[in-house]
């Protein structure tokens, strides 16, 4: 039986928490202490979607004391089919943000740690660490390679779901001596051999389904009650409401969890799993490659070190800015040398006009890594962040 | 005996969730499935013959990988030989990043 948390004092309950877990209290299996060890417990909830929506919404009212969530992405009219945490006013909102609202209000007592980022090979394991379990509630194999070795890695159980069309898979790996997702798939499938979700849809209660046997197996690790879905891998078919259990074992030559592993470190998994960067046909005007304020986005949000510069004039950065370094269009024949010729140069204005005479002049003076940003701060306002006022 | 087909790869199968054939061995129930739906068998297999690394036989609840006769072990005609693919979806859609299916 698989124990996670044994703090040596457990956090007390204060009369209010006690009246709100009350029916709880009274279940042998959990009682007074097995709400503290709840109370004592941090979980990582990857990803805040389909699966993440219920996973956490009934982690936080079970009383985990702290739940984190990662996600970088943003609340979609076509999400609300399933992603049950978000609502219609939510759309265009981060998702952390609609989903910590929800938690919050639904338990009061529940700390929520947002990790408004993408999980990558960099911070996976800082991310992690801190955390009892990690619940994988993420949509791309790249990822659920990475979320398995990270918590092979830190020692960390993974509460496991995942789901296509109406059939679900769920399991508990990398719990200690059981087996983990590269026992039962080596290797991802390379891409384009599978039908996508996007191809093939999503009954939009399935999620709801597997996030909450994801949940109930968080719990279970942490009150260590129960059988954990450790080697057991359990198949839903909602069409036919059948649920089949599958024997699965701890491969002795698994790469990261063998005994001999070869994967010590995390490894780059967008590589592992066959996907080879976009290569964009960036569209040109006068010789001056155009970037869109979505791929500049993106780009910063993975930690690409993209130089911002920003050739409006102060009064408009005062008004309104993303971050950018500003040296005026004018400013910029004597100032050039502020700039650094190596270094990847992505040119803003207000509307992407001046952006490009400045990509212009430095592309003429031997700055050849100079993109300008298609539609400037106004397009950053509409598609990006509302917040940025528009003048 | 039964071949459960999954999701994901039943549009390599007439669309159909399972396929009764007539067997002695998982090999040669996978063979009778093959001869039925041709283009099954890359899906499964590499053009090597290996099975292929996302994807798992059972037979009944244990993996064939770890039946001590694999792929040559006997079948009974109740017996449920089942094709686990593995999927990753969760959230958006885009299980797997779309491109050129393999040739």
């Amino acid at each position: 039986m698989a124990t996670v948390t044994e703090p040596v004092t457990l956090p007390a309950l204060s009369s209010e928490e006690m009246a709100r877990y009350s029916r709880h209290l009274i279940l042998p299996e959990v009682g007074m202490e097995g709400q503290q060890k709840l109370k004592a417990a941090k979980v990582l909830c990857v990803g805040t979607g389909g699966l993440g929506s219920p996973l956490a919404l009934y982690l936080a009212a079970a009383g985990i004391g702290t739940l984190g969530l990662v996600d970088f992405d943003v609340v979609d009219a076509s999400n609300l089919q399933r992603q049950i945490i978000h609502s219609t006013k939510d759309i265009g909102r981060p998702k952390l943000d609609s989903a910590a609202e929800k938690l919050q209000a639904l338990n009061p007592f529940l700390n929520v740690v947002k990790h408004e980022t993408m999980l990558t090979s960099k911070n996976a394991l800082e991310i992690i660490r801190p955390y009892d379990i990690v619940a994988d509630g993420t949509d791309n194999f790249p990822t659920r390679y990475l979320v398995n070795d990270a918590c092979v890695l830190t020692g960390k159980p993974n509460a496991y779901g995942s789901i296509f069309r109406f059939e679900g898979q769920a399991s508990v790996f990398a719990a200690e001596n059981g087996p983990c997702y590269r026992c039962l798939y080596p290797e991802p499938p390379p891409p384009g051999l599978v039908p996508s979700c996007a191809e093939g849809g999503v009954l939009g209660i399935l999620p709801g389904l597997v996030g909450v046997i994801q949940a109930t197996e968080v719990i279970k690790l942490i009150l260590g009650k129960g059988e954990p879905l450790v080697g057991r891998l359990l198949l839903v078919n909602s069409l036919d409401m059948r649920f089949r259990e599958l024997k699965l074992r701890k491969n002795p030559d698994c790469p990261v969890c063998g005994s001999h592993p070869t994967v010590t470190e995390l490894i780059d998994y967008q590589q592992f799993c066959g996907i080879v960067p976009e290569q964009k046909v960036a569209s040109m005007q006068n010789g001056i490659p155009q970037i869109s304020v979505k791929e500049l986005k993106q780009r910063l949000d993975q930690g690409e070190k993209v130089f911002v510069l920003d050739v409006r004039e102060p009064w408009e950065y005062e008004v309104a800015n993303i971050g950018g370094h500003l040296i005026p269009l004018n400013d910029l024949p004597r100032r050039v040398a502020e700039l650094n010729p190596d270094q990847e140069i992505v040119v803003q204005c207000k509307s992407g006009g001046r952006s490009q005479r400045a990509a212009e002049f430095l592309a003429r003076n031997g700055f050849d890594k100079v993109q300008n940003l298609t539609g400037g701060i106004l397009a950053w306002s509409s598609e990006i962040d509302p917040a940025i006022p528009r003048y | 005996m039964k071949i459960d087909i999954p999701a994901p790869l039943r549009v390599y199968a007439g669309n159909l969730p399972c396929v009764t054939v007539r067997a002695g061995t998982v090999s040669q129930a996978l063979t009778t499935l093959f001869d039925q739906y041709p283009e099954f068998r890359k899906h499964l297999y590499s053009p090597e013959g290996k099975l292929r690394s996302f994807v798992n036989l059972y037979l009944n609840d244990e993996d064939v990988r770890y039946l001590p006769e694999r792929e040559e072990t006997e079948v009974k005609e109740n017996d449920t030989l089942s094709i686990i693919p593995s999927i990753a979806g969760g959230s958006a859609p885009g299980c797997v990043p779309d491109s050129e299916p393999l040739n």
